[in-house]
């Protein structure tokens, strides 16, 4: 190792960091990434292999094998066979197949952690975030995640893949040590926690179109006096030259807000000790209002529960989703929403 | 709408059609999307209303392996073009926009296997030491996802608008109250997703305190990723699993158990 002929710099690497972004656009069913890994490998190539066509020939078919796994975490595997091969441009002993071998070897766990982790948190928890921003009328919530999301991908690209580089193969060792359990774990715990918060949040379920009861409150003028000057100096208004004075405005605006913020309504109904209609206070009771008062978000939460039941019973998302309209329009046609 | 827009619109069409199968810089995901087509058609408000509620819908919408989910680019950029050029409400270009999704899902699997060929393609020009070739075959896949995705969406801009008010009138209001009710709703299918790929036993108290502690809307969403976090943090420290299996503090006291433990022990 005291001389190396040919060595990867910096710059080089930077390269291949900036090419391994386009990794997925020629994701295809047959070998997946494999084309996109060869266009990130190939300034690499380029430099170990330039003065020589048959290694260059065979380094690019080397590189255009099999290969997936999540589109980020593929840059530490790159930084291990960025050191692999440059060790071998340098005569060093590497063959074919421990190139293979550490792509496939590292892909899976790889994989198994980048999903959870940006797929299944950061996205979700930052794209909630951002909605709940836009959905405010605020363009902050775009520029946030665009922002947020797209320097913590560039660092974590460069980052990682340097530390595969510098790692070397001895990386591929370490992969189902303690540490990728951790953060797979980390990020499950704050994920879930977060899933609890959307659903109640950002999810409606409203049931205040099912009336389970109508209750008399009261005489509305018995009780609020306001209202009925209020209707007095109305029909007074016939008379030429009437008007009606602000107390009497504002008396029975704070008697509506006041009838408004006890949860009653206003309307005709039967008093039940006369048995004469008569303006009342009403108290509408709906199906919302007694879910309200058990816990609320209860509806979207056992619905989401059956949905996650359905999907480990292979259904499809986009069933669900359409299943779901079919819910809405059916209940919308009974009157339910 | 004038010439301009319809490049800029067809442009952050081919845009996002290109990060559909690249996902990395995002531009398909509906609340850049939205947004960006709202600034081009001169509405941004209605591009960033549309782009929060999809984005919520869309939240659990991952490729994961080689299995794929429904189609984020082409749902976002076509319901934006009719929301924001056409006028349809945003509650509508929801429901048109999960259409769109699967269309765009079809589309993309096409254009997936399309790629096979490109990169047999590949193959032969590493065989007569192409770079160049290699190259443009990558390059040309990515072209590609962007047309897959520009080319629905300038069909949208080219059916008149009198047509798609015209047809959208004819939905009786049920059917429109129906979706837009739904719409509140179908994003439990997007949380569904995301629990379903996390969820173990040990992570669904975690679930239920959240779903607990959500009613305090004293609580921001800030406020609740940053409990997120110290609960992450600390279940890390505490629990055996990390911590070299049974060394640390519940073997003290002898009978392996916690206090709890003791103490209804010692009632029996």
């Amino acid at each position: 190792m005291a001389e190396k002929k040919v060595e990867l710099t910096s710059a080089d690497r930077k390269k291949v960091w900036w090419r391994s972004q386009f990794l997925q656009a020629s994701w295809n069913y047959e070998r997946m990434q494999n084309l996109g890994w060869c266009y990130a490998m190939i300034p690499a190539i380029k430099k170990l292999y330039g003065d020589n066509p048959e290694e260059q020939k065979a380094a690019l078919k080397r590189h255009l094998e099999f290969f997936n796994t999540h589109p980020y975490v593929a840059a530490p595997v790159l930084g291990v066979e960025l050191s692999l091969e440059e060790d071998r441009a340098n005569g060093i002993e590497v063959s074919d197949q421990a190139i293979q071998g550490v792509k496939i070897g590292m892909m899976g766990p790889l994989a198994g952690v980048g999903d959870p982790v940006f797929w299944g948190t950061l996205r979700p928890v930052l794209g909630a975030f951002a909605a709940s921003l836009a959905l405010g009328g605020s363009i902050l919530g775009a520029i946030l995640f665009f922002v947020i999301w797209n320097v913590i991908r560039l660092a974590f690209l460069y980052y990682t893949q340097e530390f595969g580089y510098k790692q070397g193969s001895a990386i591929s060792q370490d992969l189902s040590g303690g540490i990728m359990r951790k953060i797979t774990t980390g990020a499950s715990v704050l994920g879930m926690f977060i899933m609890g918060v959307l659903i109640e949040r950002w999810s409606s379920m409203p049931m205040d179109k099912v009336v389970l009861s109508t209750a008399y409150y009261g005489d509305a003028n018995a009780t609020y006096p306001a209202l009925q000057s209020l209707t007095d100096a109305l029909n007074g208004l016939s008379q030429a030259g009437a008007t009606i004075g602000a107390d009497v405005i504002n008396n029975a605006y704070s008697a509506l807000t006041s009838i408004a913020s006890n949860g009653l309504t206003v309307g005709t109904m039967t008093n039940p000790a006369t048995n004469e209609p008569v303006m009342a206070l009403i108290k509408t009771t709906t199906l919302q209002t007694v879910l309200d008062s058990l816990l609320p978000g209860l509806l979207p939460l056992l619905l989401t529960l059956f949905c996650i039941y359905l999907l480990r019973k292979k259904v499809s998302p986009i069933a669900i989703i359409f299943g779901l309209f079919a819910v809405g329009i059916l209940g919308a046609l009974v009157g339910i929403f | 709408m004038n010439v301009l827009q319809i490049i800029l619109v067809l442009l952050i069409s081919f845009l996002a059609g290109m990060e559909s199968v690249l996902d990395e810089w995002q531009f398909h995901q509906p609340i850049l999307a939205c947004t960006l087509i709202g600034l081009a058609c001169g509405q941004p408000a209605m591009g960033i209303a549309l782009g929060g509620s999809l984005q919520l819908i869309a939240l659990g919408w991952m490729n994961i392996g080689a299995a794929m989910a429904p189609d984020a680019a082409l749902c976002s950029t076509a319901s934006a073009v009719l929301v924001c050029m056409k006028g349809v409400p945003v509650s509508e270009g929801i429901a048109t926009a999960l259409l769109f999704a699967v269309a765009g899902l079809t589309l993309t699997i096409f254009a997936r296997s399309l790629t096979i060929g490109l990169a047999h393609a590949a193959d032969a020009a590493a065989d007569k030491n192409n770079i160049r070739g290699v190259e443009m075959a990558h390059i040309g896949a990515l072209m590609i996802q962007g047309l897959r995705c520009a080319i629905p969406v300038a069909l949208v801009i080219a059916i008149p608008a009198d047509a798609v008010t015209a047809g959208l009138n004819a939905i009786p209001t049920w059917v429109s109250g129906g979706l837009s009710a739904a719409g509140g709703f179908i994003v439990v299918v997007g949380y569904a997703m995301v629990i379903n790929m996390m969820a173990t036993p040990k992570l669904w108290p975690f679930f239920i305190l959240g779903f607990a502690l959500a009613p305090l809307t004293g609580i921001t969403l800030i406020g609740m990723g940053m409990i997120g976090i110290f609960l992450a943090l600390v279940y890390l420290q505490l629990s055996p699993e990390f911590n070299g299996g049974g060394s640390g503090p519940a073997l003290e006291g002898g009978t392996g158990g916690d206090a709890l433990d003791d103490i209804l022990n010692d009632y029996e």
